[in-house]
């Protein structure tokens, strides 16, 4: 079995070193469609990063309180509220607390609230939940007791963010899925030129009762060759491009956005791999698939 | 040995065999001629399985050929060696290598291979041109590195599809020689021929097929339909 391995190995160097020009072209090609995919990676995690950063935001349920409520009902519904699941920090907000934060939003003009003869806002407790998903059945609780008034959060503005950055990796996958097809193709014509420069000898193996898989290998071990020269060139590329962006644009984007890009190891290792397995089954399944046509019975 | 039992195949426009029924014990040595066309193409095809039947069984050695699974096809021409008559050698690989690789196709050990090609090149005549490239043989060598490599495995049956065709006569009857003495060591050997004086002056059993049928099944001399060409066809070197 290690004689057969070997046997492959050697023979789809020699193959691909004898078609260098095919070689190369299929190396670019995949090279390409690599660096293609990892693009509209760095944007699919970037947009994930930034969604669950700006979820964070808004992982808070306000509920107000009725004027004139006891201090100890609302210690009272603080303490329930603590105990439920998914609450991670119960916070009371006097109604002074809540002024300064308007006018802190207001900015500028935040002197224009000086002018109010009495403070419009109401107290409230700021509940903050683990997770988005529970913050619709805490409100829902919080609701029910009477010292409370009103309930807010931002389910819909979340909802809409989710929205955007579930569409836009939707699109990049299909993207994602369109360039593996191409890939495919391109290796497969790339590989069936050898394969039919072979023909006559494919056809003496199957005469002399060669099965599938042993003609079938050194084409094989072709393919994955060149998707692994391809994923490396690849991944060398886009950590090295990517590492430019960061640097260059990595703080300004923090600065608008609040949100940092993802960091150069973290993409680095991951499109690799990404690209490695990605590099190599397209080889693989391209090999094949040029393959079919002569092996049939 | 090799059993066609009331086999019918049909193309779209002619007759390819027309309820065939032959029976081939081990170990003998049987002509199939005829004239193009009439079938002895369709009758090699149908046994190495190239094509299938559109009814009737074929049978060779253990082989139910006709109802052969796809993952047994390799196993089965194992068993059947075939020469050609363009010798189909490797042109990148020497006499010896054209034979060392039937075996490792088959994952035979390399000790087993170096010690059985030498062995089977003397035996068909051609010690001395292991390390010769095909273009550097003349087509009588070609032909027997093809029979090497087709007998190195020790198949049941040898196939000749026409292997005097592009030889001369002095060449070709040395290559009748060989496939003799490989039949008096037990394989069973069918040739195809159009070479009418080799055909009648071999002794042996010959089977005749003319648009499909049998027409001549004994060790008679056939004088029926044949091809017009004789047995020189060209020259035979290269």
């Amino acid at each position: 079995m290690m004689g057969s391995l070997f046997y492959n190995i050697k023979q789809a160097f020699v193959q691909l070193f004898r078609n260098r020009g095919m070689s190369a072209a299929s190396i670019f090609s995949i090279l390409a469609m690599l660096l293609i995919l990892g693009l509209v990676f760095i944007i699919i995690v970037n947009i994930n990063l930034f969604g669950e950063i700006a979820k964070q935001d808004y992982d808070q349920v306000e509920v107000f309180i009725e004027e004139g409520s006891s201090m100890s009902d609302i210690n009272d519904v603080m303490d329930k509220i603590r105990r439920r699941d998914g609450v991670v920090d119960v916070r009371y907000r006097t109604e002074d607390e809540a002024l300064e934060i308007m006018k802190d939003r207001w900015g500028e003009n935040g002197y224009m609230l000086d002018s109010l003869e009495e403070n419009p806002f109401p107290a409230s407790i700021v509940i903050t939940v683990d997770s988005l998903d529970n913050a619709a059945e805490i409100a829902g609780y919080a609701g029910t007791f009477p010292i409370i008034e009103d309930v807010k959060y931002y389910q819909e503005t979340v909802e809409k963010l989710t929205k955007i950055t579930d569409f836009l990796q939707t699109a990049c996958l299909i993207v994602m899925a369109f360039l593996v097809i191409i890939s495919v193709i391109v290796v497969s014509n790339t590989i069936k030129l050898t394969v039919m420069a072979r023909a006559d000898e494919i056809h003496i193996m199957r005469y002399v009762g060669a099965n599938n898989w042993f003609i079938r290998g050194p084409f094989l071990v072709e393919g994955i060759l060149i998707g692994l020269i391809a994923s490396i060139l690849a991944s060398l590329a886009v950590t090295f491009v990517y590492k430019e962006i960061v640097d260059i644009i990595g703080d300004q984007v923090f600065a608008i956005v609040s949100s940092p890009l993802i960091s150069v190891r973290y993409m680095a290792t991951n499109l690799s791999i990404i690209f490695l397995a990605l590099g190599c089954s397209i080889g693989a399944w391209g090999s094949i698939v040029s393959m079919r046509r002569f092996l049939k019975a | 040995m090799i059993t066609f039992d009331h086999v019918t195949k049909m193309y779209s426009s002619n007759v390819g065999l027309d309820d065939v029924s032959v029976k081939i014990d081990k170990g003998e040595f049987v002509f199939l001629v005829g004239p193009s066309g009439a079938g002895k193409s369709t009758f090699i095809k149908l046994m190495l399985k190239d094509i299938d039947v559109d009814s009737g069984e074929i049978y060779v050695g253990d082989y139910h050929v006709n109802k052969l699974s796809n993952r047994l096809i390799p196993q089965y021409r194992r068993k059947v060696g075939t020469v050609f008559q363009d010798f189909k050698l490797l042109p990148k690989k020497t006499a010896y290598e054209n034979i060392a690789f039937a075996m490792e196709v088959l994952h035979k050990p390399a000790k087993q291979i170096r010690k059985q090609v030498p062995q089977i090149l003397s035996l068909v005549g051609i010690a001395d041109k292991a390390d010769k490239y095909p273009s550097e043989l003349a087509g009588g060598e070609q032909q027997r590195v093809a029979i090497a490599r087709a007998i190195v495995n020790n198949p049941h049956v040898l196939i000749a599809d026409e292997p005097t065709g592009n030889l001369d006569p002095a060449t070709a009857w040395g290559i009748m020689d060989l496939l003799n003495q490989i039949n008096l060591r037990g394989t069973t050997v069918l040739m195809v021929t159009h070479a009418k004086d080799i055909v009648n002056n071999m002794d042996k059993r010959i089977i005749a097929i003319d648009k499909g049928r049998v027409i001549h099944d004994s060790k008679e001399a056939y004088e029926g339909p044949m091809e017009e060409e004789d047995l020189v066809k060209g020259g035979g070197y290269e």
